[in-house]
């Protein structure tokens, strides 16, 4: 499971266009959560596929992303990120290319 | 190979260990059981969208199905409702069996299910995004929730059941053809095979489709819409949900010490000749080669559950092949389908588990609705209340759109029957 006190993406991403809340949020819209899964809880950097997630859900959250906040994510870039800490990252820098 | 095209094989039959049922007429075996001796009907006008404008009305709506308390959280998004359906019946299924799949072979265990319309609600909602949004818009999981096979692979992933899995695709017969496949694989090295069907197609373009068939009832009362083999047939309505059973080989039932509701005795399927030939329908064929299959004689069966299409060209062709079989008025025949209406590929699966219910209790239960028979449907249709006749063995027949013809012969548990 992730050390909540390992290097911060959460502070870092709570002050960026794109947090961990809203990954949080798209994943339970798109993909859902399992019982046994707390996604409020310290996730950032805990693989995708310990939360459940496959490349088909991070494909659904690529969609859901790109549609919401107008932005392309080149096939299979988001696919091949490991963990929420990553993905807020990696969405944040295609945010900040494209100007927002 | 016998014509069925299943080898043929004297072992002993395999067992039914556990039933679960999501159904208009309730969720749950028990509640279905209840519902259907009392003659309740769970057909009503349609909820789940605005019937106003479509010439069909009245459906079969499963009551209270709430898919976040019985579907694991990460699949209610991701599958459509007739999988939502299957995933709570297999679960229940499998619960009722008390067989703990983590503690068998993974490879002994295997998943069939029927599938007729697929992921018909979830693919509508992709389709409309499609055309109001585009391309982009279309969410990913369309690629696995749309198609028929969805279920029996998440039913299969959920319960770590990696032995040979399928689903067949055979209009309203499927449910049946579930079984008849679940036994193939109890012969050839399977020893737990969870089967059933179900389907979910009360949406416009569900509904739209099946209009096609132009089987379906346009009549909007709900007590009236559905009267197979009555004078006052006028086609049938469509239903929501299934069943799934839990069959294991005899060997493995007794090994776990499991309860039985009862035993797959034959099973048979056919196909009707195309239109215009001047052929006659196989279903009298097909019973008689089930018959055949579980080597017993017409006399040895104590009820049938008939397809009960509820067109009146196809009672009567059903009511021929019946009284053919087995003498006009001969053997009980019941029709429970009334009280949900045709479940398309969950109808042959829930029929099954009503016939075991049937063989457990030692009653046949009703048709509730029908009052006065077509003319030449010459069956001795039960009606009013169920009888207590203590049926040994139950035949249950089935038929799909487009002449998919299929018969299965289930036994009371725990009673051998004579050799014919």
């Amino acid at each position: 499971m992730a050390d909540p006190t390992s290097p911060n993406p959460v502070t870092l991403s709570t002050t960026s266009a794109f947090t961990l809340d809203d990954l949080r949020r798209i994943l339970r819209a798109g993909a859902g959560v399992d019982e046994q899964i707390d996604l409020s809880g310290a996730i950032a950097g805990v693989p995708f596929a310990e939360l459940g997630y496959d490349s088909l859900a991070l494909l659904e959250l690529t969609g859901r992303i790109e549609r919401e906040y107008a932005i392309r994510i080149p096939d299979g870039e988001l696919e091949h990120t490991r963990t929420p800490a990553e993905a807020v990252t990696y969405v944040n820098s295609q945010l900040s290319q494209e100007g927002i | 190979m016998s014509a069925s095209g299943i080898a043929p094989h004297r072992g002993t039959p395999p067992v039914v260990t556990g039933i679960g049922v999501v159904a208009p007429t309730g969720i749950g075996a028990r509640r279905h059981w209840e519902s259907v001796l009392a003659g309740k009907s769970g057909l009503g006008r349609i909820t789940r969208f605005d019937p106003t404008g479509y010439p069909v009305r009245v459906a079969g709506e499963v009551p209270g199905f709430d898919a976040v308390r019985e579907v694991p959280g990460r699949l209610v998004p991701q599958t459509d409702r007739f999988t939502h359906f299957a995933l709570a019946a297999a679960e229940a299924a499998l619960g009722d069996s008390g067989v703990d799949p983590a503690s068998l072979p993974e490879y002994e265990m295997a998943v069939v299910t029927a599938s007729s319309s697929g992921g018909t609600e979830f693919g509508q909602h992709e389709m409309e995004r499609l055309y109001r949004n585009g391309p982009s818009w279309v969410g990913a999981y369309q690629s696995i929730a749309w198609f028929y096979a969805a279920t029996t692979g998440q039913v299969s992933i959920r319960h770590g059941m990696r032995g040979p899995c399928g689903v067949l695709c055979c209009e309203q017969a499927g449910g049946l053809d579930a079984l008849g496949q679940a036994r193939r694989l109890l012969r050839t090295g399977s020893r737990l095979v969870l089967t059933g069907g179900t389907d979910a197609s009360l949406c416009p373009y569900g509904l739209v489709a099946q209009l096609a068939s132009g089987g379906l009832s346009t009549v909007d009362d709900p007590a009236r819409a559905y009267l197979p083999f009555d004078a006052s047939a006028s086609g049938f309505v469509p239903g929501e949900g299934g069943a799934f059973l839990t069959v294991e080989s005899a060997a493995s039932a007794r090994e776990r010490g499991a309860h039985r509701y009862g035993e797959i005795l034959g099973y048979a399927a056919g196909f009707d000749p195309a239109p215009r030939t001047g052929r006659p329908p196989v279903l009298a064929a097909v019973i008689r080669r089930a018959l055949a299959d579980a080597r017993i004689g017409a006399p040895e069966v104590g009820v049938v559950f008939a397809d009960a299409s509820g067109v009146p060209e196809q009672d009567l062709a059903e009511a021929r092949a019946i009284s053919e079989v087995f003498g006009a008025g001969a053997v009980p025949v019941t029709a429970p389908k009334a009280l949900t209406g045709r479940l398309y590929a969950g109808g042959a699966a829930l029929d099954a588990v009503t016939a075991l219910l049937s063989l457990g209790h030692g009653v046949v239960p009703h048709t509730a609705g029908p009052g006065r028979p077509a003319p030449g449907c010459e069956i001795d249709l039960v009606l009013d209340r169920p009888r207590q006749t203590g049926p040994r063995t139950a035949l249950v027949l089935a038929r799909g759109y487009g002449g998919f013809t299929s018969a299965l012969l289930l036994g009371a548990a725990d009673t051998p029957l004579t050799p014919h």
